[in-house]
């Protein structure tokens, strides 16, 4: 089976939508943007529940919606599976019943029994016969997630799934999910505000603000190369600094760059001619602090010091923000383990020196945010 | 006790009730979850018998219903028997008079189902019928519940209508609540007052279901 969920869509008003994305069977696609982006209502245009102006939605070789051909499948015609954020089980039915109103292509005989395999399925064994009430959110949450298989759907639509419940159950739901996938076969999309979800669960990453799709990849890829500053800032890229390009050296695989007094290299980025300002940036991971005890050849790579003016335990990990000598005005963060920051006594106010990984930076135009 | 007055006033409420269901669970719903032009004209429409006095409904009704209007004259040549002063009449008056009282509630009831509920409902291939029948109805009785005992003791207390339009004949159009009045009127309290008590033990009785069954459900759904 290589069917493929292709969606585009748009609406034009304040509430702006200009989005193109797709997902394949037995993939993730993790849609991701702040509140207000337009998530949800990709998901719902994807469900049947919400038409905007034009588009296309394509599931397979079969069109769900397409205003300029007025087809319009329902959502009842579309068999799409969908868990919401608050989950909308029927809250006078019990747990089991919730999964057999999804079941009604069925026999009514087999019904129940087919409930309970998918209720077994989702680790809810056991509590069928309970309502939603008496269930906890993570509870609740696999009951809608075993409705929403029930159907055996072509799509299957997480909306926030994992928001309402606490952190500890969230791990576990994510393994659940995580281990949910190898069995079923459709593409999956799903909506979150938070990176590491996706990041942690999707095989792809598309980025929506404002209602359009910016950039869509592999999490990492666009986490850490991100097409544009705006997509940096989205990604949380704190580390976002102007430069002008100085030298390009082909055959090093090397672009040089300045940024105030220092002379910066990273790999080859040849998009950008010799003397262009350009937006860099580094995730936090890739700067990395000089030991005084085992100096290592990264040392020579991109050295910068200055003044720690900023330091914040968080755990397991400690974030620094550092003020460079000479640029004092633009922090540089970085994130180092909490035991490394003790050994070397870091503190606020000392000095500091730092490596920024070549491989690690990448360049963008300047940003455009006032043109969009 | 007047009998005919107490069964003609059941009868009429029954029938009210009958005919206020279906058309209060479609309109109360489309006001709950469309919108669409003129909806707040309509909404004032259903609102307007609350407000207006029953003699000034009553008196609307007799005009349009009655033998000189189009309506009364069509209904006299198909049925042979006139609109007004019938069981017939006072059932459509009954109807228009109760609509807001089936109607707000039942509203009520349907705006509180979240709409992700529905939409779940659909996304699980239910119908139409089978989401009203299994997701709405039985999410919204309470309130449906409410709206039927509203209307029931509505009908059965109503006066003013039923005397503009039913007059006040009987055996066929006199109510128990005009019975009442009739009984007062040739200083017959003890058949007013046994009349009297039989209404508020109805009335009671009314009010008590809704409450247990409302509570119940109440109890269902935290």
């Amino acid at each position: 089976m290589v069917a493929k969920l292709t969606v585009a869509l748009q609406d034009d008003g304040p509430f702006r939508l200009d989005v193109q994305l797709s997902c394949a069977t037995g993939e993730i696609l993790a849609l991701v943007g702040p509140s207000g982006s337009g998530k949800s209502r990709v998901l719902r245009s994807i469900a049947g529940l919400y038409r905007p102006k034009r588009g296309e939605i394509i599931n397979g070789d079969e069109v769900w919606y397409d205003p300029a051909k007025a087809v319009n499948l329902t959502p009842q015609q579309r068999r799409v599976g969908i868990v919401f954020q608050n989950y909308a089980l029927f809250p006078h039915l019990s747990a089991i019943k919730n999964v057999m109103e999804a079941l009604g292509d069925r026999p009514p005989s087999e019904r129940r029994a087919r409930a309970g395999e998918l209720l077994d399925l989702v680790n809810l064994g056991g509590l069928e016969n309970r309502n939603p009430a008496e269930l906890s959110g993570g509870q609740q949450q696999r009951v809608a997630v075993a409705r929403a298989l029930a159907r055996d759907p072509n799509v299957l639509l997480l909306d926030e799934p994992f928001s309402a419940v606490d952190k500890a159950t969230r791990q576990r739901l994510y393994r659940e999910l995580a281990d949910l996938r190898r069995q079923i076969r459709m593409p999956v999309v799903l909506v979150t505000h938070d990176l590491d979800e996706a990041a942690m669960l999707a095989d792809r990453l598309c980025i929506l603000h404002r209602g359009r799709t910016l950039q869509e990849g592999p999490p990492f890829d666009v986490m850490t190369r991100p097409a544009t500053p705006e997509i940096a800032r989205l990604v949380e890229l704190k580390n976002t600094f102007e430069g002008r390009v100085l030298e390009h050296q082909a055959g090093n695989d090397r672009t040089f760059f300045g940024w105030g007094p220092y002379t910066l290299e990273t790999t080859y980025q040849p998009n950008f001619p010799e003397g262009s300002c350009v937006t860099w940036t580094i995730p936090n991971a890739r700067v990395i602090i000089h030991r005084p005890d085992r100096p290592s050849r990264g040392e020579r790579e991109n050295p910068v010091s200055g003044i720690i003016m900023e330091f914040v335990p968080l755990g397991d990990w400690t974030s620094v923000a550092i003020a460079v000598d000479g640029l004092s005005d633009s922090p540089l963060f970085m994130t180092v383990p909490t035991h490394v920051a003790h050994r070397n006594d870091l503190a606020t106010g000392k000095r500091i020196n730092a490596s920024l990984l070549a491989k690690g930076i990448h360049l963008m135009p300047l940003s455009h945010e006032d043109e969009a | 006790m007047n009998w005919p007055s107490l069964i003609l006033s059941l009868k009429l409420a029954v029938w009210t009730m009958v005919v206020l269901l279906p058309i209060g669970i479609v309109l109360s719903r489309q006001l709950a979850w469309r919108r669409f032009p003129a909806k707040g004209l309509v909404e004032a429409a259903l609102a307007l018998p609350l407000v207006l006095p029953p003699t000034v409904l009553g008196f609307y009704i007799l005009i349009t219903l009655g033998g000189g209007s189009p309506i009364g004259q069509f209904y006299d040549a198909v049925l042979g028997r006139s609109l007004v002063f019938s069981f017939d009449g006072l059932l459509v008056a009954s109807v228009l008079f109760n609509l807001p009282f089936m109607v707000l509630p039942m509203r009520r009831a349907f705006e509180s189902i979240p709409p992700e509920v529905r939409e779940a409902a659909a996304c699980c291939g239910m119908s139409a019928g089978r989401i009203l029948w299994r997701i709405e109805l039985p999410l919204a009785w309470p309130g449906i519940l409410s709206a039927l005992v509203l209307t029931f003791a509505h009908t059965i207390g109503e006066f003013g209508v039923v005397l503009m339009v039913g007059g006040n004949i009987p055996g066929e159009t006199e109510t128990i609540a005009i019975a009442i009045y009739d009984r007062v009127q040739a200083f017959d309290n003890a058949a007013a007052g046994l009349m009297s008590a039989v209404l508020l033990i109805v009335a009671l009785a009314a009010i008590g279901i809704t409450y247990a069954a409302t509570s119940s459900v109440g109890r269902r759904n935290i």
